[in-house]
């Protein structure tokens, strides 16, 4: 941080340094990519918004207060937006030496979910029951701990200057780091997040410059991998009935297929203008299960139409493209690494979450980036916004 | 590390990285694109969808309507019942397809487990009675006749019964009042198929649901009116089928009432004199078949003269009404359509036909006149008449001399018409016809409205038969195949039949020609036609289209709109024939054939002066028709009754019964008004009131029986009597055209047919 020209333009006191450094020229305001912040702070608000409008009529989910999501959609947006102050105030590269520790937390809590303590919500064992109301996905962090501790493996010898890229040892280190948490999610079994967690692993592989015999050899393991876990009737059957259902929703309409047909009437009904928010019939009607969390996207659909709709795509694309432009932009290997992670990480979800409301995807129960309702979810989105946000503002440091 | 650009990027990692940003952004324009595919391009019918989704439509049936008496009484109403009803789509969806609830609904119901499923399953070609004919998405009734208690049993136990409702509905009643129960003439309800749902489907009066469709008689003919129109809400409802707003409500309408001329007194003392009429002629020996008479159906019409409106249809054998209520069960509908019962669906006024026998004399009559031969004659009533060594006997052979055709209509001489019958069937070229044969006896016959229907306001009316060359074409056209394949030159009687019937059954002979001069042979009438013609030589010679119904009054009495009698011809007479033959008919109720049940009978013929023809036809196989036509100036009354004997002999009786309690008449002819049911035909309508109520005199407990103790002295007697004349016929008994005989002329062959 070279602040020595703020004082001069601010003329405030030292005692507002603090304050007038961040918009100071050169400050951490200004070198902060506001199209992410901006974007993921739009997107948090919209959700914020299609969440009330899911659920102040689910007087069983709300227990009779119309306002019990939104307030808790905001408080979460809020810890989460603290969260990733947080991460920017404490820099990634800070965070780095936390990240044994931090993977090492992530591990235990999803083992908790194995025990006792863990509850099942739809089928997946992934949740902790906490006092108070309060639950905890801790798949969510372990996608960020994933990212962090192979990105730690796969770039320190590579930044140190030893290597220009990864070694074998190295890879196959990072992807028994990777593997643990994996085994353990897809015993829950959260089938999803482990798909994620596949997608990001290959996103990280990718950004360290592995070799391509890795990219491919993992691409074909995974191929070959998810048919053994087909054939050997390692899914659970509701896994299994959801899966057919995407490929053919008629199948059974008042069954596994009622969600996906919902989903689609939903926002098919919506048209370009949609039919005005807290309009949509489908949503005022509480059609679409679970409206409020992985069909949120249903909401925006129908009552906002395609402009809402391509909205909310348009910000995610934005939270993208500027991702994958501090990727390239930054100057070490862990901090490409690490971007690179994040936007495998919510480019995937994002796409496996509004494909399977529009019916281009099988459904599964993961979350849309920031609009979803889900403490978690929310927390581990904007810990990654802050991680992408410290990759680029301490980027000159290397310069 | 020389090769590290300053970025710190390797050319690989790059490469990579740009890579993956392609792939995000495709991925994101993948969802844009099928975004747009289904909001903008499929949109139309995922809005359509969902509005299917949301919308549930909750139906209150109309009030359908009641059939009035011309005074206001009701003929057909509603009432409140507890009906259990059972949903086929719930049941279908347990495991059992509902069977465990079913068999604890008997138990509750007290009815047969068998017994409920039946009334569950759909009708369909192989399903018989009793079965579920309507929609199998309408909730199906089980019992109309629940009690409270049954009903309470059901409903606090919801959980024991899913499926089943037990609900307070308005349900049709047929009251029957005075004993009337006038069942074919009302016809009756059933629920409306999936087939006419569609086809009514985008008419100006689509059924629901939940709708009863009238099958046959007034409430299939008046059923748009009746039926009025069913309220619909359209609710907007949750997934959970929670109401969360009112989208769209039309009230009901209730359905018309339906003001008939049907006077519910007259029409009691019809079915009664009726059925006893047939009853007593089962008691009566048949000399020709040697068997006492079967008197297996009947039908009785009472018709105002002047405006062809009718006071009283029966039909016999029939049924109650109320069987139709609620689902019909097994056992009556088998009795109602089962041949043992012989039909008693069918109204016979209008969908019974047979030959008239004697009362047809009226249209040769005219026909001759027409023809250009003089009223007055004088022809020869000869005992018998033979063409080419056929003999044609006039009844039990008896000759009149020279006589008018007014005298011939009086004792019913065969003879006269037989000749003049020939005669005309020579001029038109006998079997060669000239190009333009007058054929004076068809035409007459189409004129008087024979042959097609009278346009009476109840559903599938039969024509008759004119068996005009035409026919005899037509007929033979169609019938050909079968009897030259059959026909033996020299086999059983019907082979030969049929063998001549093969060469030449397209021609018309002589014989029949002349039988047909006498309402026999292939000649078919109804009831109602010959009402419809002895109402018009009534009337001055108007053929008014039969009405049963007066007017269609409103639910609320504002809206009334009459139903005009229309006619739909004029007799071919002239005004002096008119009148001559008018003098003739009232001559057979005085000195002719009917003389011994009016004017030897203490009818008060100078006060009320009656016309009456009779008539014995023939069928062959068959024992003979009765038939007995008759009128006042303001009444018609025509009575038959199959294989029940003679005119007058079966029919007279009954008939005289309905005119002594239209006009209060005692056996010894002293009218008293007090007894008179119906004098002069009702003019005035009943009035409905705002609210809905119909203003309606009493009908006492049974008109008819009252009828008969009021004459009581009479009854003993009358019964004596009729045993004794049909068993041997007094002189008047001219009814009678002739007997079976033993050597068969080619003349009575045709009664095959």
């Amino acid at each position: 941080m070279t602040g020595a020209n703020s004082f001069q333009v601010s003329g405030y006191g030292p005692e507002r340094a603090g304050w007038t450094r961040l918009f100071a020229r050169d400050s951490l305001a200004r070198r902060l990519d506001w199209p992410i912040l901006l974007s993921a702070l739009a997107l948090s608000l919209l959700g914020t918004l299609l969440v009330y409008s899911a659920t102040r009529n689910r007087t069983e989910l709300n227990q009779g207060d119309q306002y019990y999501f939104l307030v808790r959609h905001l408080l979460n947006t809020g810890i989460g937006f603290a969260l990733m102050a947080g991460t920017v105030w404490l820099g990634h590269r800070t965070l780095r030496t936390a990240v044994p520790i931090l993977y090492g937390v992530s591990v235990f809590l999803i083992l908790l979910v194995l025990t006792p303590l863990g509850s099942t919500i739809n089928g997946a064992h992934s949740w902790i029951k906490l006092p108070g109301g309060f639950s905890l996905q801790p798949s969510e962090f372990v996608k960020v701990t994933i990212i962090l501790g192979m990105a730690m493996l796969l770039a320190t010898r590579v930044d140190a200057g030893d290597k220009q890229y990864p070694d074998h040892r190295t890879v196959v280190q990072a992807l028994g780091l990777a593997a643990v948490p994996m085994l353990i999610v897809l015993l829950m079994p959260d089938l999803g997040s482990v798909m994620v967690m596949v997608v990001i692993v290959l996103g990280v592989l990718l950004a360290s410059g592995a070799s391509n015999r890795w990219v491919f050899g993992l691409i074909g393991a995974g191929t070959i991998g998810a048919i053994t876990v087909w054939q050997l009737g390692v899914l659970d059957d509701y896994q299994i009935a959801r899966f057919a259902a995407f490929a053919n929703p008629e199948l059974d309409p008042a069954g596994v297929g009622y969600n996906t047909n919902q989903a689609r009437i939903a926002i098919g009904s919506g048209g370009l203008m949609g039919a005005g928010l807290f309009h949509g019939s489908q949503t005022t009607g509480q059609f679409v299960p679970e409206q409020q969390t992985d069909f949120v996207f249903t909401v925006a659909g129908e009552e906002l139409g395609f402009v809402g709709g391509g909205l909310i795509i348009v910000l995610l694309g934005v939270i993208l493209w500027r991702a994958c432009r501090i990727a390239r932009e930054t100057t070490e290997l862990y901090g490409t690494i690490v971007a690179a992670g994040i936007v495998a990480w919510f480019a995937f979800q994002a796409f496996e979450n509004i494909g399977m409301t529009l019916g281009i995807m099988p459904v599964t129960g993961l979350p849309l980036p920031f609009v979803s309702y889900g403490g978690s979810s929310m927390f581990a989105v904007w810990v990654a916004v802050g991680l992408l946000q410290s990759i680029r503002v301490q980027r000159p440091m290397s310069a | 590390m020389t090769n590290i650009p300053e970025t710190g990027r390797t050319p690989r990692v790059q490469i990579r990285l740009v890579v993956i940003q392609i792939l995000v952004l495709s991925l994101l324009g993948t969802l844009g694109g099928r975004l747009w595919y289904l909001q903008i391009r499929e949109g139309d019918a995922y809005a359509k969808e969902a509005s299917g989704n949301h919308v549930q439509q909750v139906v209150q049936p109309a009030v359908r309507g009641s059939i009035l008496d011309a005074r206001g009484v009701a003929l057909a109403d509603n009432e409140t019942r507890l009906v259990v009803s059972a949903s086929r789509t719930d049941l279908l969806k347990m495991p059992d397809d509902g069977k465990a609830v079913l068999t604890k609904l008997a138990g509750v119901l007290g009815m047969k487990p068998k017994e409920v499923m039946e009334k569950v399953r759909l009708c369909d070609a192989e399903t018989p009675q009793p079965c579920w004919n309507g929609s199998p998405y309408q909730p199906i009734p089980i019992t109309d006749e629940a009690t409270p208690k049954q009903a309470l049993q059901i409903r606090e136990r919801a959980e024991d019964f899913p499926g089943i409702t037990a609900e307070p509905q308005a349900l049709r009643r047929y009251p029957s009042p005075g004993e009337a129960n006038t069942a074919q003439v009302l016809g009756y309800l059933s629920p409306v198929t999936d087939e006419e749902l569609q086809q009514a489907q985008d008419t100006d009066s689509p059924y629901l649901r939940s709708d009863q469709v009238g099958r046959s008689g007034l409430e299939r003919q008046y059923d748009k009116q009746l039926r009025g129109k069913a309220g619909v809400t359209r609710y907007e409802v949750d997934n959970l089928g929670r109401v969360i707003g009112q989208a769209k409500a039309d009230p009901a309408e209730p359905g018309s009432n339906l003001v008939t001329s049907i006077d519910a007194r007259v029409q009691r003392v019809a079915e009664y004199e009726l059925n006893d009429a047939m009853k007593k002629a089962r008691d009566v020996w048949d000399r020709n078949t040697g068997e006492k008479y079967k008197a297996d159906s009947g039908a009785v019409v009472v018709m105002e003269a002047k405006t062809g409106r009718i006071v009283a249809m029966a039909s016999n054998p029939t049924y109650d009404p109320n069987a139709w209520v609620g689902g019909i069960s097994a056992k009556d509908y088998k009795k109602l359509t089962g041949k043992s019962s012989n039909y008693p669906l069918l109204n016979r006024a209008i969908q019974g036909q047979s030959a008239p026998g004697s009362v047809f004399k009226v249209i040769p009559t005219a026909a001759a006149v027409n023809a250009g031969y003089s009223f007055d004659g004088p022809y020869q009533c000869s005992s018998s008449y033979s063409i080419g060594g056929q003999v044609f006997k006039n009844f039990e052979s008896k000759g009149y001399g020279p006589i008018s055709l007014g005298r011939a209509l009086e004792v019913s001489c065969d003879t006269v018409f037989y000749r003049l019958a020939h005669e005309e069937w020579k001029r038109d070229g006998g079997t060669k016809p000239k190009k333009n044969a007058n054929d004076w006896f068809y035409k007459t016959a189409h004129q008087f409205g024979l042959g097609a229907e009278t346009g009476i306001d109840l559903p599938n009316e039969v024509t008759g038969r004119v068996p005009d060359r035409q026919w005899k074409q037509d007929y033979w056209k169609a019938n050909k195949g079968a009897w030259c394949k059959y026909g033996k030159k020299d086999g059983s009687y019907a082979e030969k039949i049929a063998y001549e019937n093969c060469l030449e059954g397209n021609r018309m002979r002589a014989g029949d020609s002349v039988n047909y001069s006498i309402g026999q042979g292939d000649t078919l009438v109804t009831p109602i036609q010959m009402a419809t013609i002895y109402a018009a030589i009534s009337n001055g010679g108007t053929l008014y289209n039969p009405t049963v119904g007066k007017a269609v009054i409103s639910a609320d009495g504002k809206a009334v709109r009459e139903i005009e009698p229309k006619a739909h011809g004029k007799l071919p007479m002239s005004r002096q024939t008119l009148a001559q033959m008018d003098e003739a008919l009232e001559g057979v109720a005085t000195r002719g054939t009917a003389a011994w049940r009016f004017a030897n009978d203490g009818w008060p013929q100078d006060k009320i002066p009656m016309h009456a023809k009779t008539g014995t036809a023939e069928v062959y196989g068959k024992q003979t028709t009765s038939w007995f036509a008759t009128y006042t100036k303001d009444y018609a009354i025509v009575m038959t009754i199959s294989q029940g004997g003679t005119g007058s002999g079966a029919s007279g009786p009954a008939v005289r019964n309905i005119y002594d309690a239209l006009y209060g008449v005692a056996d010894d002819g002293t009218i008293d008004k007090k007894n008179a049911l119906l004098p002069k035909p009702q003019k005035s309508l009943p009035k409905v009131r705002t609210d809905g109520t119909i203003t309606s005199p009493k009908v006492s407990k049974d008109p008819a029986k009252e009828q008969r103790a009021s004459q009581k002295d009479e009854t003993a007697p009358d019964e004596q009597q009729l045993a004794g004349t049909v068993a041997s016929p007094t002189p008047e008994n001219r009814d009678t055209r002739r007997r079976r005989r033993r050597n068969r002329g080619r003349g009575s062959r045709r009664m095959l047919t």
